[in-house]
């Protein structure tokens, strides 16, 4: 693939800035290295430095070989390729520790008895993984692709993006690493120690400014809606990183710290925290790519732009409010519960109408749910979405709540969310994204997206109905009396119960693998610039020169 | 200031700043003079691949 080069005087400043800068993060790990005695700190440090000293040496060489401040003309598509190889990658080792955990919970003789393949370990590796390193290589992506272009600009930066790009990645693999060899805060979702939480706060720093400075400099008056997603999600995912990571570490040279906040308070911080997770990461972020691929792959106008306004206004003001409902019947004041339900409920309104928003979209364009796979990925995402926003808050009732709350239930609802809407908008997404970025006329098949969402479908289907079945079977276990006022069944029991349907959980999970694996050869192949001869008709709108060929009016 | 004072307070005047908030964001939304930007918005997407700059 061949691009025009470009160089400026002021990128090759910024590569030139750069190499103190690694310099500096060497010194830090160095200095590390001697003072510690923590055997995963000094581990840690070395992976710091190995990845400084990577950087440092390319920008080396960069400058040696006279090619300081090249970078390829118009908009900056390089590090949207790299993310997305990064969320395939990510997203494969994810779904794959997922389906691995889930045949430990049926045969837990898998665990194999070894603290690292242990299942109170990998889980958080499994949640991470898909959440943040699958979710937010996907979210950085699409991010820089659609701010750049609906601003008119190129992404702001040299080098900064490739910081926030890289950065990520090793906060990634620190924070994996550590799970691994048993360092975690214990927090659902904020597991990271405090050093890699400093870290992720440097390079989310980069990102929001990187984000800003592109708003700042673009070429069109309004603010695309889908930026108005990413960048909240972008500005309060900064606010609750900080805010439930106020950690005071035992030393500066060990891997333990205790958090600020103590008893409920803690809590409530956390589950304000982990469902803002889920509401401005798993669902502001992931409807700014609904809002800019959709309309994109259909070639049609968002259906309604100002039910989009009332969308996401409602959505954040509404969203941050809803956390209590983790915390039901627990040492949380009563108000602070009620309060959680009732912005709980209250979120079902801005939810179903963002959805019917995105399903609208494809007024006058519904054939091509038939014709097109990829739109079918995306739509049936949204679907879930309104499924799972509809489930939520009906599980934020506290009576119902009561039932579902520590199920198996509440493991299907996330799932439905996270396979169904974040997983097949992340793949509809990076179906469009890569024969755009690698100047394909089309996807290497289409008949293989046909079988990856089908099977991923139907996996999706037996995780969340087996986890319907032992999540309510699990509750209403647990609650039953016998004629003497004693529980009916002892835990063990229950465990026995909910036995086949871990089983058919796990089967379902590794259908979603597969299907994964059929996409990244797709994407491989297409990336090659291979075409499979098939009868499909593929649509223009797959192509990268239909990028530049659609309707303008 | 006691707790109930407090707790009255956040919530008459919570659902107050909501109301207006939403109202706001309803009146930018319908505004009939905005509706030229709006409708060029909703194709903002499908027409991006010119750099200006």
């Amino acid at each position: 693939m061949i691009t025009e080069q470009v160089r400026t005087d002021r990128a090759a400043f910024g590569e030139l800035l750069s190499l103190p800068v690694a310099a500096l993060i060497i010194a830090i790990g160095v200095a590390e290295i001697l003072a510690t005695s923590d055997a995963v700190m000094t581990f840690h440090a070395g992976v710091l430095i190995l990845a400084a000293g990577a950087a440092g040496l390319w920008l080396l060489m960069r400058r040696m070989g006279g090619k300081a401040g090249e970078h390829e003309a118009g908009y900056n598509h390089a590090v949207v390729r790299a993310g997305v190889i990064a969320s395939m990658f990510w997203g494969l080792a994810g779904f794959l520790v997922g389906d691995v955990i889930a045949w430990q919970l049926a045969y837990p003789v898998l665990n194999f008895d070894l603290p690292w393949t242990n299942f109170g370990r990998l889980r958080p590796l499994h949640t991470s993984a898909v959440i943040f390193a699958f979710g937010g290589n996907v979210l950085i992506a699409t991010s820089f692709f659609a701010v750049q272009r609906t601003c008119r600009t190129r992404l702001a930066g040299h080098m900064a993006p490739w910081f926030v790009f890289w950065g990520y990645q090793l906060f990634i693999v620190l924070a994996a690493t550590g799970y691994v060899l048993g360092v975690t805060q214990s927090k659902e979702y904020a597991e990271p120690e405090w050093y890699v939480d400093l870290w992720l706060t440097v390079v989310w720093v980069v990102y929001l400014l990187v984000f800003l400075c592109t708003l700042f400099k673009r070429k069109e008056p309004h603010i695309y809606v889908a930026n108005w997603f990413f960048l909240a999600f972008i500005v309060t995912v900064a606010m609750l990183h900080l805010i439930n990571n106020v950690t005071i570490p035992v030393s500066w040279t060990g891997t333990k710290s205790y958090i600020y906040w103590s008893g409920v308070q803690d809590a409530m911080t956390q589950w304000w925290y982990g469902h803002n997770a889920v509401g401005f990461f798993l669902t502001a972020g992931f409807l700014g790519i609904m809002y800019y691929f959709v309309p994109k792959r259909v070639e049609r106008p968002v259906y309604s732009y100002r039910l989009s306004i009332v969308h996401f206004w409602a959505l954040i003001f509404t969203y941050i409010w809803a956390g209590p409902h983790h915390l039901f019947y627990t040492a949380l004041p009563d108000w602070a519960q009620t309060l959680g339900m009732t912005f709980s409920i209250i979120l079902w309104m801005p939810s179903w109408g963002g959805m019917i928003n995105g399903l609208m979209t494809l007024s006058g364009a519904w054939d091509k749910l038939r014709t097109d796979p990829v739109v079918r990925m995306l739509v049936v995402s949204v679907a879930f979405y309104g499924m799972s926003t509809f489930e939520g808050p009906l599980m934020s009732i506290k009576a119902v709540n009561s039932l579902s709350h520590y199920t198996d239930w509440t493991i299907g609802h996330v799932h439905s969310g996270a396979l169904g809407w974040v997983g097949f908008v992340s793949f509809g997404a990076l179906y469009c994204l890569t024969p755009w970025l690698w100047q394909r006329a089309r996807l290497y098949s289409l008949r293989l997206v046909e079988w990856h969402f089908w099977i991923s479908t139907l996996g999706i289907l037996l995780y969340i109905t087996a986890m319907w079945v032992s999540g309510i079977l699990q509750g209403l276990m647990w609650r039953a009396y016998d004629s003497l006022g004693f529980l009916e069944y002892s835990f063990i029991e229950t465990v026995e119960a909910m036995h086949p349907f871990y089983i058919i959980r796990a089967i379902g999970g590794g259908l979603f693998v597969i299907g994964s694996l059929i996409m990244a050869y797709n994407l491989w192949r297409t990336a090659r610039g291979d075409e499979a001869v098939e009868t499909i008709q593929h649509p223009e709108s797959a192509s990268a020169a239909a990028l530049a060929k659609l309707p303008a009016e | 200031m006691t707790y109930e004072t407090a707790t009255s307070f956040a919530q008459i005047w919570g659902m107050f700043f909501f109301i207006i908030v939403f109202g706001a964001v309803l009146v930018y939304a319908l505004w009939p003079s905005n509706r030229e930007k709006f409708d060029r918005a909703a194709r903002s997407p499908l027409n991006d691949d010119i750099i200006e700059d």
